[in-house]
């Protein structure tokens, strides 16, 4: 659905990215982890097509939408207004399929979206973003700046939306433990360049990532689980 | 008293073309962060335009919607030319609208001579509280509240301008939606040329255009666009009318030669007193 080969991406002299090659077929739920200034945003906006590509190449054969990091929203327009908006491409704009799947947006779709708290304004991304009808939904960042018990409905929602819907995701996230518990399959981005992928579970166990990323958090995990 | 009405009525007929070239200000503003120097430029052209038009026969009503459907095609164009190029810093295309200005001074003199023109309006004069108005004084007031009634419900209802609206308050995310966000900026160029022409069709009866007219016109519709702080279209009417009151007023008791200083001292006010507010909007 999704493959990657080569790709650099570069600001003026600067290399962001620096080829990346990685691939998501269709169904799959991908992680792309790494630390602050990785390059993961910059990746994700050149799948989307805002950012352009030095070189290499990138070939997507379905619709993708983008929940863009720090969620963007048109702060002076209602939720519904934002949910349309999302659908500029298509014709069908009737917000009711995303008030069936997220409830709470249609108890919140008169209020202006820079009113909302960051969970609901994360949700209004998310609803907009799914107004696209993507096949491949592109989301940068769904845990930044929110608290736990959001996260954890959030994710509940995109968990729900690829196994229900089919809807593939390919998920940025820079708490590297709910990626690897959300995604069965993931890639970590180092300075512009992947320096591991493959299962979740197995890249969890693997010391080096421990010791960079995860300061032994994978460990808490489960245990957040029991809890909830 | 009667002389009083008279100025009140005229001050607010050339108040609402100060308004309407103001809310071109204030809608390629608002989309592009352009200051759109070409706006008194579109309001001559579309004087100029109309009068050509209706000395070539055609019936009132159809010459001045062509005038103002040109005005807006000369519009676009502008906007193409003083945005069109991808990353133009919006300094560099007020820069552009500038020099787009002269040429387009120096196009009217070719075409239509030095001397100021004034097609003919709808004629006539109407009673208003025992003074004598010109008929022409009183639709101006009525058209320019139509064509702000109908650019609010634009912006407000419809989905091209949501859309507009939507690339004004954050590009990036209009994009990732999908919406061309320059396309939309030359859209608000359209917009703001049929604004544009729109008041110079209406007020060229009443005070003829001429190649020199687009700087009192733009100064005049700045300093209206200033009163709404450059994002608000109401705001923006109530900013013309004054200005054009306080205007006449003044060139009525006063000195006709002081209308542009009273533009200027009124946007020097607001901008000192205002300034904070302003900084503030542009800082979101």
């Amino acid at each position: 659905m999704l493959t990657l080969n080569d790709v650099v991406i570069r600001y003026g002299s600067a290399v962001a990215v620096d080829g990346v090659s990685l691939s998501v077929e269709r169904g799959e739920m991908v992680a792309l982890v790494g630390p602050n200034g990785a390059g993961k945003s910059s990746l994700v906006n050149a799948i989307s097509g805002v950012v352009p590509v030095a070189s290499g190449s990138i070939r997507l054969d379905a619709r993708s939408a983008q929940v863009p990091e720090g969620r963007q929203m048109f702060a002076d327009m209602s939720v519904e207004d934002n949910l349309r908006l999302g659908a500029w491409k298509s014709k069908d704009r009737d917000p009711a399929p995303i008030y069936e799947m997220l409830p709470d947006l249609q108890r919140l779709r008169r209020q202006k979206a820079g009113t909302l708290s960051g969970g609901q304004q994360q949700m209004v991304a998310v609803g907009r973003a799914l107004m696209a009808k993507p096949e491949l939904l592109l989301i940068d960042e769904l845990s930044l700046g929110l608290a736990p018990l959001v996260v954890a409905g959030l994710a509940d929602h995109l968990q729900k939306l690829n196994r229900e819907h089919g809807t593939t995701i390919l998920l940025i996230e820079q708490e590297i433990a709910l990626a690897f518990r959300l995604c069965e399959r993931a890639y970590v981005l180092e300075a512009g360049r992947i320096v591991a992928s493959g299962e979740s579970a197995e890249l969890a166990l693997d010391p080096a990532l421990r010791d960079a990323y995860l300061g032994g958090e994978v460990g808490g995990t489960p245990r957040r689980e029991d809890a909830s | 008293m009667n002389d009083f009405i008279t100025y009140l009525v005229s001050g607010v007929a050339i108040g609402c073309a100060f308004a309407l070239i103001g809310s071109g200000f204030v809608v390629v503003h608002r989309v592009t962060r352009v200051v759109n120097f070409t706006q008194g430029t579109l309001a001559v052209f579309g004087g100029l335009i109309a009068s050509t038009l209706l000395k070539g026969a055609l019936p009132h009503g159809i010459a001045e919607i062509v005038a103002v459907l040109s005005a807006g095609v000369i519009g676009l164009i502008f906007g193409f030319i003083a945005t069109g190029k991808r990353g133009t810093p919006p300094l560099i295309s007020l820069l552009i609208t500038l020099g787009l200005s002269t040429l387009s001074a120096a196009f009217f003199i070719l075409f239509w001579g030095q001397n100021p023109i004034s097609p003919p309006g709808i004629g006539g004069a109407t009673d208003v509280l025992g003074a004598r108005i010109e008929t022409q004084r009183l639709l101006v007031v009525v058209v320019t509240v139509i064509a702000f009634v109908v650019l609010s419900l634009f912006f407000d209802r419809s989905y091209v301008g949501k859309g507009l609206t939507a690339a004004a308050s954050n590009p990036r995310a209009a994009r990732l939606v999908g919406i061309n966000v320059r396309w939309m900026g030359f859209l608000s160029f359209g917009i703001a040329g049929v604004l544009g022409g729109l008041a110079g069709v209406l007020i060229a009866p009443t005070n003829a255009v001429s190649f020199a007219s687009d700087l009192p016109l733009a100064l005049g519709g700045f300093a209206a666009a200033v009163f709404g702080g450059l994002v608000s279209v109401w705001r923006t009417l109530l900013g013309g009318i004054v200005l054009g009151v306080v205007g006449q007023l003044v060139a009525g008791y006063l000195s006709g030669s002081y209308q542009t200083e009273v533009a200027l001292l009124m946007m020097l006010a607001i901008m000192i007193v205002r300034y904070k507010s302003l900084s503030a909007e542009e800082a979101k």
